[in-house]
């Protein structure tokens, strides 16, 4: 069960001291321009209202309480394929 | 979703083999703090040969907020405002004290994680005036603007937000001797691709936007290197699965709505023309500076070390300065460099060899 008090629904304690650091979590779930996010066990909610077409199960990277980005794991996996490619060509 | 497949060793093996048998002497500068993160936790300079150096710019923003805007929070902060601002930014040395001091001395200051809390805060004291101090670089900025689009009438801003390609554009004029950027990840999130295209038109300095992995780091320095053997310079992007080409037009749009480019100085450099951020008249009932009888105080560096700005550059190292691990420490920093878990001397500290 997801405790929403409003003064710690924006609030992710481990980055508390560093606002520069974007931290990944998984969309559980969607609520207008909110959503509820896993970070690896910690919930939390952050908005969503800088990105369009996200997804119950996509991944994003949030920054001071916001979804800046979506993850591509497909990408992630392509791009350490191309890496591969052009180091072989390289040899 | 898997995050070590980017922490790879024989991959990193690899790629670090490509980039010794580079021979001409490279000067690359990251303008990122969380990449000094990567690097130097990692020990990713020892890998390199000693022809090819990575240098630390002013990718913190903390640690580039003038001390006369810090001076300026804590005159408001006794003036009986709430100050709110990221945790980061309580220790940064103002001229003569720092916002954990006036914390201390029983002013209102309180840590948020998300400018949302400060909306909130101002929401639940509406018979006092609530400040945000917003700091940090084009990953933050649309965040402040989208709260002012929403924030009631005893919120307003101070606002600190600063721009990271004018200031490339700096250093690029100020002859550093810089060959190549590797781009910041998230900054270039949001603002996309073209905002490097024209530096690299202008100064024909090669640039590889980069995620924070090692393998991403690595991947950009030899992605640069390769350029500079071609003579070619262009913008690449390695950090494509999360930087699109055109950025986030929608955090892009509220940004560009509420703020506009001013020229202000940084800590430890000069006036950088265009390289701030002030709000656009339309909002400026929101803004601190218009809200607030402020006198000027201080300049840029308040009481820093004599190091900060050469750091700053990329110039000088952090055991460069006599006060580094000595009167300087995270735990009480004398220069804004050493406060923030991404400043490159408090990144020194804790991970650097010369600690050992």
């Amino acid at each position: 069960m997801i405790i929403m008090m409003p003064s710690v629904i924006y609030t992710l304690p481990i980055v508390k001291n560093n606002m520069c650091l974007a931290v990944p979590a998984r969309v559980t779930q969607i609520n207008g321009d909110e959503a509820v996010l896993d970070y690896g066990g910690v919930i939390r909610k952050a908005s969503i209202s800088m990105l369009s077409d996200v997804n119950v199960g996509d991944y994003v990277l949030v920054h001071v309480g916001y979804a800046i980005s979506k993850l591509e794991e497909e990408e992630a996996l392509e791009t350490l394929k191309l890496w591969d490619e052009m180091m072989r060509a390289a040899e | 979703m898997r995050y070590d497949i980017f922490n790879d060793k024989t991959t990193a093996m690899r790629i670090i083999q490509k980039i010794r048998s580079f021979s001409q002497d490279v000067k690359i500068m990251h303008v990122c703090g969380t990449h000094e993160q990567t690097i130097t936790k990692n020990g990713l300079r020892a890998l390199l040969p000693e022809n090819v150096k990575v240098v630390p710019g002013p990718g913190c923003p903390v640690c580039i907020t003038p001390a006369s805007e810090i001076n300026s929070a804590i005159q408001i902060s006794r003036q009986g405002a709430i100050i709110t601002t990221y945790g980061d930014m309580l220790r940064v040395p103002g001229t003569t004290s720092s916002l954990a001091k006036e914390k201390a001395q029983g002013g209102d200051v309180r840590v948020v994680y998300s400018p949302f809390e400060a909306r909130e805060i101002a929401m639940r004291n509406p018979d006092k005036q609530v400040v945000f101090l917003g700091i940090g670089f084009e990953t933050t900025a649309p965040m402040t603007a989208h709260i002012i689009k929403t924030a009631p009438e005893n919120f307003s801003v101070l606002c600190s937000h600063r721009l990271v390609p004018p200031a490339m554009e700096l250093l690029l004029k100020g002859g550093y001797d810089i060959d190549g950027f590797i781009d910041p990840g998230h900054v270039s999130a949001i603002i996309g691709i073209s905002p490097y295209e024209k530096i690299c038109e202008e100064f024909h300095t090669p640039q590889v936007i980069a995620g924070f992995e090692p393998l991403d780091v690595l991947m950009a320095i030899l992605m640069i290197l390769k350029q500079i053997r071609n003579n070619t310079a262009k913008v690449e992007n390695e950090y494509w699965r999360v930087v699109k080409p055109e950025g986030n037009l929608q955090a892009l749009r509220v940004m560009n709505e509420v703020f506009e480019p001013c020229s202000k100085e940084w800590r430890g450099l000069p006036v950088i023309p265009g390289a701030s951020l002030k709000l656009r008249p339309e909002f400026s009932e929101f803004d601190t500076e218009k809200r607030f009888d402020l006198t000027p105080e201080g300049d840029a560096c308040g009481t820093d070390c004599p190091m900060c700005g050469s750091i700053l550059k990329g110039i000088s190292n952090p055991q460069d300065c006599e006060l580094f691990g000595k009167l300087c420490t995270p735990e009480n920093p004398v220069g804004a460099c050493m406060v923030s878990s991404e400043g490159t001397c408090n990144i020194e500290y804790r991970y650097g060899l010369s600690i050992i």
